[in-house]
């Protein structure tokens, strides 16, 4: 079974194009400075629409995590166990993601870096890896 | 000044057996024998309802996206007042307020507030998640399982927190058991012990099997009308307060993963409006779609210091004969969890404020009870503090 890929639309192609060419964009305020993510067409902090897109460095930091033992659905079956999160960015944003390591090494706190991973059909996803100190 | 006082004046919930529903119907059917049975219960028929009030995952894609008006046309009944606000399993507890609200203003007399649901009976519940398109296209491509994971990233993130232990979630387990074990109507009555619920299989971690709510069919309906106009035996159950509130539904956007803040913003309104204090609530009636659920929203209502949940539920408060009576008909986890719960808060807490339950599980004097749904992935919250006399 195929996973499910993101449907992809006009807020958010920028986003998905720069990860086709393996680098890690977020939307972020001219106004405050603030950068977020998801990408939104009004900042999340001070609602101003005057945003442009920014490199981020692609280090985050576990802010948690779950073990998946049950698949979410029989696409993902072949995967299990394996580790969804939510990590931090350097930059301040929190995204979800998957760890691709040993599940029994994740930890809160974990330094983690981008692995871009061809999910077929154009698409790349920002999987993270553990850091080793 | 309101113009009419709004009472709920009667509650009716689907018998189930084995966790299905005893006589075999579609969820339409289900909705239309509790509401006969609820306004049965007021002295009230289907011709009387003026308001109708409604939250589903039936009929979707078609007939349920318009929730409301495909149930009127099924009941034939014509609503001049259609609320179907879906903020997940929270949204009955929204549907109360917001009927209350509408009776007051004069905008309604007899308002009809229902739900059903036979995922049981059709084998239709998966853990697939939702089209990765819009919000979910950062969500859905991961593969975490929904609703549980994201209540596991909870978890886990309160447990780093504020070292919070699976004992201290088991407990809620164990503890929703033993009011299940007193109420004939719940599904699952046989014995639980807190090793139990370590020992059985992982499904998200830090939460295994008996850490979710259990999937059951389900139906209910909740009738309110003015104070003058309900009729019958039964003591009129006043809704004192109400808050609601909702943060995110992706979970990567949660505010703060150790705290549930639409719980604490919808309590906080509810008990300013209610003018009641956290003492003066008798019963407790709280949304368990895991055990992390309960414990979490103890904390943000503030009957819980935060951080200190694991500590409030330990050593048999909320089970049957402890200090704090909590979901006492066995709740999501062990009375029934059909998709969503919230109206089935509302029916156990009416019950419990006019004295109907079962003795054993009877909360004596029950005054006042405080009601709290949540919906989504820890998205939504609502609040009501209802109230006999």
């Amino acid at each position: 079974m195929v996973k499910p890929l993101p449907v992809i639309d006009p807020g958010t192609a920028p986003y998905w194009q720069a990860l086709a060419e393996c680098r890690l964009i977020l939307k972020s305020c001219r106004d405050c400075g603030q950068p977020h993510f998801y990408p939104r067409e009004a900042c999340p902090s001070c609602y101003s629409d005057n945003l442009e897109w920014k490199e981020a460095k692609g280090e985050a930091q576990v802010y948690s995590f779950t073990i998946c033992h049950r698949p979410a659905g029989p696409a993902f079956a072949d995967d299990v166990p394996y580790v969804v999160a939510i990590v931090q960015l350097d930059e301040g944003p929190r995204m979800m993601t998957r760890i691709d390591d040993d599940v029994r090494a994740v930890k809160i706190g974990c330094r983690v870096k981008v692995k871009f991973h061809d999910a077929g059909d154009g698409v790349v996803l920002p999987y993270f890896n553990l850091v080793s100190e | 000044m309101v113009k009419y006082e709004a009472v709920i004046a009667g509650v009716a919930d689907e018998p189930l057996r084995d966790g299905k529903v005893v006589i075999p119907g579609s969820p339409l059917q289900v909705q239309a024998r509790c509401a006969k049975r609820a306004l049965a219960e007021a002295e009230l028929t289907l011709k009387d309802v003026d308001g109708l009030f409604t939250a589903g995952m039936w009929g979707i894609p078609g007939v349920g996206q318009l929730s409301t008006v495909t149930l009127s046309e099924y009941l034939n009944i014509r609503p001049v007042v259609h609320d179907g606000t879906n903020i997940g399993g929270s949204a009955f507890v929204s549907h109360v307020a917001h009927a209350a609200h509408a009776i007051e203003e004069g905008l309604c007399e007899v308002a009809l507030v229902t739900y059903g649901s036979t995922q049981r009976s059709e084998m239709s519940r998966n853990l697939a998640g939702r089209p990765a398109n819009l919000t979910m296209q950062f969500e859905t491509p991961w593969g975490l399982p929904t609703p549980v994971g994201g209540y596991a990233l909870a978890a886990q993130r309160h447990m780093y927190e504020h070292g919070t232990m699976r004992e201290q979630l088991a407990e809620i387990a164990v503890s929703a058991r033993g009011w299940a074990s007193l109420n004939p109507a719940a599904t699952r009555r046989d014995k639980l012990t807190i090793e139990d619920v370590l020992k059985a299989p992982q499904i998200s971690s830090p939460l295994g099997l008996l850490d979710c709510c259990l999937v059951t069919d389900g139906g209910g309906a909740i009738v309110l009308t003015r104070r003058q106009q309900a009729s019958g035996g039964r003591k009129p159950v006043f809704i004192r307060g109400h808050g609601e509130a909702a943060t995110h539904w992706t979970v990567a956007a949660m505010p703060d993963l150790a705290r549930l803040t639409a719980a604490e913003m919808s309590s906080k309104r509810a008990f300013e409006i209610a003018s009641v204090k956290h003492d003066d609530i008798d019963v407790v009636e709280v949304y368990d779609s895991f055990t992390i659920t309960t414990l979490m929203t103890l904390e943000a209502i503030g009957f819980a210091e935060r951080g200190r949940g694991g500590e409030f539920v330990s050593n048999g408060r909320i089970a049957p004969g402890g200090a704090f009576p909590l979901n006492t008909n066995g709740g999501g986890l062990s009375y029934a969890h059909p998709g969503m719960y919230g109206i089935f808060l509302l029916i156990e807490a009416v019950r419990q404020l006019r004295g109907e339950v079962e003795p054993e599980r009877q909360v004596k004097n029950a005054k006042i009870a405080l009601v709290h749904g949540t919906g989504g992935t820890l998205s939504s919250g609502s609040t009501c503090i209802l109230s006999v006399g």
